[in-house]
């Protein structure tokens, strides 16, 4: 386990930010953090990265305490902060570059080189930081959390600010980054998440709600599933709900229907029988699954 | 504490404030020595530079606090305080880094004024009658005075996210630590308590320099007085709440 959180709680004068939360990242996999605005989860990443104290409770980075070994969970981390905060008037090398002699590194020049090459920089690299466009201001951001190469990376919202293209490049990126280190990452964007986690930890409140592999938080709430169906001509809709196994029919239109059936039960082999046998014809059926956004907003309201 | 010493000096060199300074340090002494009717040397008569040393140090209760003001203030205000605290590097190394740069600055400011020393050894009659003796000591008590406001402005700013505010603040603690205490001894009558007072400003200690006197309690007056305002700067960064 690279990264362990227990029992943390973080209060701000009366208020409860975080309250009690747990749960682990291990290397190799993408942890998806999610949860409503001022759920908690920047403040936990805040912990994590040393910038603020928690109230009680710890986190471990690598088995080291953060508030007993600062500056070497510090020395793991690579952290991507939420309103990226960066000097305006430096140059993009010579931040970088100002960043890693922070860390202590030898070869400044040739690393901050590396990272403007991997995360697409190459085109803006001699600009000053204050004259990049919110999308390349974020990779600078994303450049100078990895200049490093730290085991753990925590990104708060690495994804905003980045048009649709940047968005696939800085994907694949945190993908191929992924592979061995430990991500752990924020976002609003469910798509983000599908593309991205391994694991989902979701939090409202202050409280985890969910802490799931992607597949199985895709189940969640899933006792019964849906299938649409389209057919050539009017159908029966009554014939339809006396079938077994079907618990409710929405009719769409004339000739399209919702059928939801239990997870027992597949319901598709008799949906097609019954079409054929009622003299209709059956054009098309799709499984629906429930979207991520509809799981959110039912752990999260 | 070197990369961010490096990165403050840099900020000074690719932006105006530091040259300002500067010019505006020399060109205020200048005028007052070399121009200006009832300060000027040639007028006075004596080969000395008085003049300078009474005038800087209220020429640097302004400048000092307007170089250190952003160092800390700045830093809360953008948010890259968030990135400084979350590297490898303990809070004294980024009070420290930023002390020594503003302090190298004001180091700067005040070399020039060398010149003015030859010059007035030159002017003397006979050539070189002068007190070097008292030269030497109120340059370093200058650099001394510097390094002390500098450790003001520093604390000045760490405290607020606003620059003004931290200008003004550091200007008033500048005056008070200068000739504050000594207002507040005249108040008294002359005894012990009197000398204690004023011994705790900063003036009492520089004016002793100025007489080519290098006393060490002087000198451990001014170190006390920066190690106090720096850790004052790193407990209020350490507390982590603004």
């Amino acid at each position: 386990m690279s990264v362990v959180v227990k029992n943390l709680s973080k209060k701000y004068g009366s208020q409860l930010a975080v309250d009690n939360v747990s749960f682990s990242a291990e290397r190799g996999q993408i942890t998806g953090f999610l949860g409503p605005n001022g759920a908690g989860k920047s403040t936990t990443m805040k912990i994590a990265t040393g910038f603020v104290p928690a109230t009680s409770g710890s986190i471990e980075i690598a088995g080291l305490d953060v508030a007993k070994h600062p500056l070497e969970t510090k020395r793991k981390i690579g952290y991507l902060a939420e309103h990226n905060p960066l000097y305006l008037d430096m140059y993009v090398h010579e931040y970088l570059s100002f960043v890693a002699s922070i860390y202590g590194l030898k070869n400044t020049k040739s690393l901050s080189a590396q990272m403007v090459e991997k995360v697409g920089l190459v085109r803006e690299q001699n600009k000053k930081i204050g004259a990049l466009s919110k999308g390349y201001r974020q990779r600078v951001g994303l450049a100078q959390a990895l200049i490093h190469d730290p085991e753990v990376l925590v990104l708060d919202e690495p994804l905003t600010g980045l048009d649709p293209n940047q968005i696939v490049e800085i994907r694949s990126l945190i993908k191929e980054l992924g592979r061995d280190k430990t991500v752990i990452f924020s976002t609003h964007i469910m798509q983000e998440v599908q593309f991205l986690c391994d694991r989902v930890v979701i939090i409202n409140k202050g409280k985890i709600v969910a802490d799931k592999s992607l597949t199985e938080l895709k189940n969640v709430g899933q006792d019964r599933k849906v299938v649409h169906i389209e057919l050539a001509t009017i159908y029966d809709a009554n014939s339809l709900r006396n079938m077994t196994g079907v618990l409710e029919v929405v009719e769409l239109t004339q000739n399209q229907a919702k059928v939801y059936y239990s997870e027992q039960v597949d319901i598709r082999p008799e949906l097609f029988k019954w079409a054929n046998e009622s003299g209709n014809s059956l054009l098309s059926m799709k499984v629906e699954e429930d979207s991520l956004e509809n799981i959110f907003y039912k752990l999260t309201s | 504490m070197f990369s961010i010493f490096k990165k403050e000096l840099n900020s000074f060199l690719f932006s105006l404030i530091g040259y300002i300074v500067v010019l505006v340090f020399l060109v205020g002494n200048s005028l007052f020595i070399w121009v200006l009717p009832e300060t000027n040397l040639f007028d006075s008569g004596f080969a000395s530079l008085d003049t300078l040393f009474n005038l800087a140090p209220f020429l640097y209760m302004f400048l000092i606090p307007a170089i250190t003001m952003k160092s800390i203030a700045e830093e809360k205000k953008t948010g890259t305080i968030e990135l400084l605290f979350t590297k490898p590097i303990v809070d004294m190394d980024i009070v420290l880094g930023k002390y020594f740069a503003c302090s190298l600055l004001v180091l700067f400011s005040l070399l020039p004024t060398l010149v003015y020393y030859v010059s007035v050894y030159f002017l003397g009659n006979p050539v070189g009658n002068i007190d070097s003796a008292g030269f030497v000591g109120s340059f370093l008590g200058l650099i001394l005075l510097g390094a002390v406001f500098v450790s003001v402005g520093i604390f000045s700013s760490s405290l607020t996210d606003n620059q003004i505010v931290a200008f003004i603040l550091s200007l008033i603690l500048c005056y008070l630590l200068y000739q504050g205490f000594d207002l507040l001894s005249g108040i008294a009558e002359k005894g012990a308590v009197t000398l204690f007072i004023s011994q705790l400003g900063i003036q009492y200690h520089y004016l002793s320099f100025s007489k080519g006197l290098l006393d060490s309690r002087d000198i451990l007056y001014f170190l006390i007085v920066i190690v106090v305002f720096l850790q004052g700067t790193r407990f209020k960064l350490e507390s982590r709440n603004w």
